[in-house]
């Protein structure tokens, strides 16, 4: 508008042609700088994670020396091993269980702390949040200390509650529960503060109308917390399952996959395939049947997201 | 006062009942805050535990919970080694340096994408979503055959040396903090840059004097997201880096700490705790941009 006012007492031939041009460039300038501006970032999603995405499904159909191509050749080798399986149903039940602990927990907690003094808030959650600060792989050096078999400060204190010395990641169901352990440990601050977050958001007339028609603490959950939480719920738990299922840190240093490979998951089994036994071919397969499941939780959190972004 | 005064006119025994329920509810509540913290703190704890313990004491297996002979020996230790310090440079070097290329790539991106409305740019805005979904253990088996290509063709030592980090950090940094600062910035009432615009200033100083010190709440909490991602990454230097001098501190303290099965816990113990202190002293002084920033990646849309 203010362009317009300007340029209105001018000779009005020069003037229009000026303007003409004027908005013509203008135009032009501003889709050009949106380009460079936003050109390293798009070659750098091209690069190094488009193109390895794709060039990981080329690597997934060639044999091992990488030199003949063999279709589908390896993913017909891995169903017909008894430790792929074992790691797509260990992969399964170490990110269903985690999430769903985590989320727990971090529910339950997120309630005491919003429940005491608003004072006080501060303070616990910067303790309960130490969890999700510190490195991961530092952190599980400490749980794999903590889960020594022979100096471990557990199975010492259990010794005097009478319980017998467990193998924490040695003996398989065991160390399924410690790795199951420690990344519910390590997650579950997220969910503490994603979900404290939701909940001061929750207007207090809500409750008190219900306090007046006589609901009780667990009628206020269902019918009050719970469908107002619901979408953070949501984009929380899909994230949080993207990235345990993902996983590999944990895992990886605290059993390296063991005892008989029955703690592995996607990651760690293609690392042990792909790096470290160098069979790339066949450890970009294994990788590769993580797509499937990602794919489908960033469809539904890309959904409640764009949702969220509609509502406000 | 007005307590009283409520307490004569209502039923009191009503009442009484409704704060003696609220006060074992606050009761409850601290009682299980503890038992919360006591789990979310053990293994912090034992980490400064054990690493005030000498190894004797450690291998005498006595009260694994005390330190009966405090020493500071590991810490020396670590701190006068120069392969522990060269570990600290690296990581230190490449967490700087991917901070800023990041905010150098996601600031203008997310500028244009928040602001210009050009062709694709709600595609790219999803895309950037997208990509910060991908995780890392999908892409570092083909990432490091590209490398590996890569360094056959042009001849330039590209595996096994820490700046190859530097390449692959920003796809696991760019995304979130593009992601974020489009939300900020979306959030710059549009009044504000137009007034900019009207009294001349340039894309560049509209950026550069309004929408980077208004926004910058979320540059902060982006930039803290920034260091502690490329401070804790641990796969891709497992993977592209393999020379003791070349590694970073995840890395170099699972590996050389650790010399075939003998175990130095009190060492591992104190390097775990150095290497998690840069980002607990971040959190611990910049607390409330840390929530800001894990908040905003879910909650912006």
């Amino acid at each position: 508008m203010a362009d317009v006012v300007v340029e209105h007492g001018r000779v009005a031939r020069t003037a229009s042609a000026r303007k003409r041009t004027g908005l013509h460039n203008a135009l032009k300038r501003k889709s050009t700088v949106a380009f460079f501006l936003t050109l390293p970032l798009i070659l750098l999603i091209a690069l190094f994670v488009l193109y390895p995405a794709l060039f990981s499904i080329h690597l997934a159909t060639l044999n091992k020396s990488m030199q003949k191509f063999v279709g589908f050749g390896n993913f017909t080798f891995l169903f017909k091993r008894e430790t792929f399986w074992m790691v797509v149903k260990q992969s399964c039940i170490f990110a269903v269980t985690a999430v769903f602990f985590k989320a727990l927990i971090g529910f339950i907690v997120a309630h005491f702390v919003h429940n005491i003094p608003a004072k006080g808030q501060r303070k616990w959650r910067g303790m309960l949040l130490v969890p999700w600060v510190i490195p991961p792989a530092m952190s599980t050096l400490a749980w794999l200390w903590l889960f020594d078999p022979s100096y471990s400060a557990f199975n010492y204190t259990l010794s005097f509650f009478g319980i017998g010395p467990i193998n924490w990641l040695g003996d398989a169901a065991w160390a399924r529960f410690s790795v199951i352990l420690v990344n519910v440990w390590y997650g579950a601050p997220f969910f503490l503060i994603m979900y404290l977050a939701a909940l001061k958001s929750v207007p207090d007339q809500l409750y008190e109308a219900a306090a007046i028609d006589g609901a009780n603490w667990w009628q206020k959950i269902w019918f009050i917390t719970l469908p107002m939480m619901r979408n953070i719920i949501a984009i929380t738990t899909l994230f949080s399952l993207i990235v345990t299922f993902a996983n590999f840190d944990i895992v990886r240093i605290l059993t390296s996959g063991g005892p008989l490979d029955q703690t592995q998951i996607f990651a760690t089994y293609a690392f042990r395939v792909g790096i470290e036994s160098n069979d790339i071919p066949l450890g970009a397969s294994v990788s590769l049947f993580m797509v499937p499941i990602l794919a489908v939780a960033a469809i539904f959190i890309l959904r409640d997201v764009n949702k969220r972004g509609n509502e406000s | 006062m007005s307590t009283i005064a409520i307490d004569k006119a209502g039923p009191t025994r009503k009442l009484g009942s409704m704060s003696r329920d609220r006060t074992w509810a606050l009761r409850w509540s601290y009682f299980f805050l503890v038992l919360f913290a006591i789990f979310f703190l053990t293994p912090p704890l034992y980490m400064v535990i054990t690493s005030l313990k000498s190894s004797a004491e450690i291998s005498a297996a006595t009260n694994p919970w005390w330190v009966f002979h405090p020493t500071l020996a590991n810490y020396v230790e670590l701190l006068t080694s120069s392969q522990f310090l060269r570990f600290f440079w690296n990581s230190t070097i490449v967490s700087l340096v991917v901070v800023l290329v990041t905010m150098l790539i996601s600031i203008p991106a997310a500028f244009a994408l928040a602001r210009m409305k050009f062709w694709g740019s709600t595609t790219l805005a999803t895309g950037v979503f997208l990509t910060y979904l991908v995780p890392d253990s999908l892409l570092f088996i083909p990432l490091f055959k590209m490398l590996a290509l890569v360094q056959d063709i042009t001849g330039i030592t590209l595996l096994n040396r820490w700046y190859v980090l530097l390449f692959v950090y920003p796809t696991l940094t760019v995304p979130f903090c593009t992601w974020i600062m489009i939300g900020y910035f979306a959030s710059i009432p549009k009044e504000l840059d137009e007034a900019a615009i009207i009294d001349g200033a340039s894309w560049l100083q509209t950026l550069l004097r309004i929408f980077i010190p208004v926004a910058l709440p979320g540059l902060i909490a982006a930039t803290i997201f920034a260091f502690t991602v490329s401070w804790a990454q641990f796969l891709y230097p497992l993977v592209f880096t393999t020379s003791i001098d070349q590694l970073v501190l995840p890395v170099g303290i699972t590996t050389t700490l650790i010399k075939g099965d003998v175990f130095n816990w009190g060492q591992i113990m104190t390097g775990a705790l150095l290497g998690a202190a840069p980002p607990l002293i971040i959190y611990a002084f910049l607390m409330d941009y840390y929530i800001a920033g894990l908040t905003a990646g879910a909650t912006k849309g």
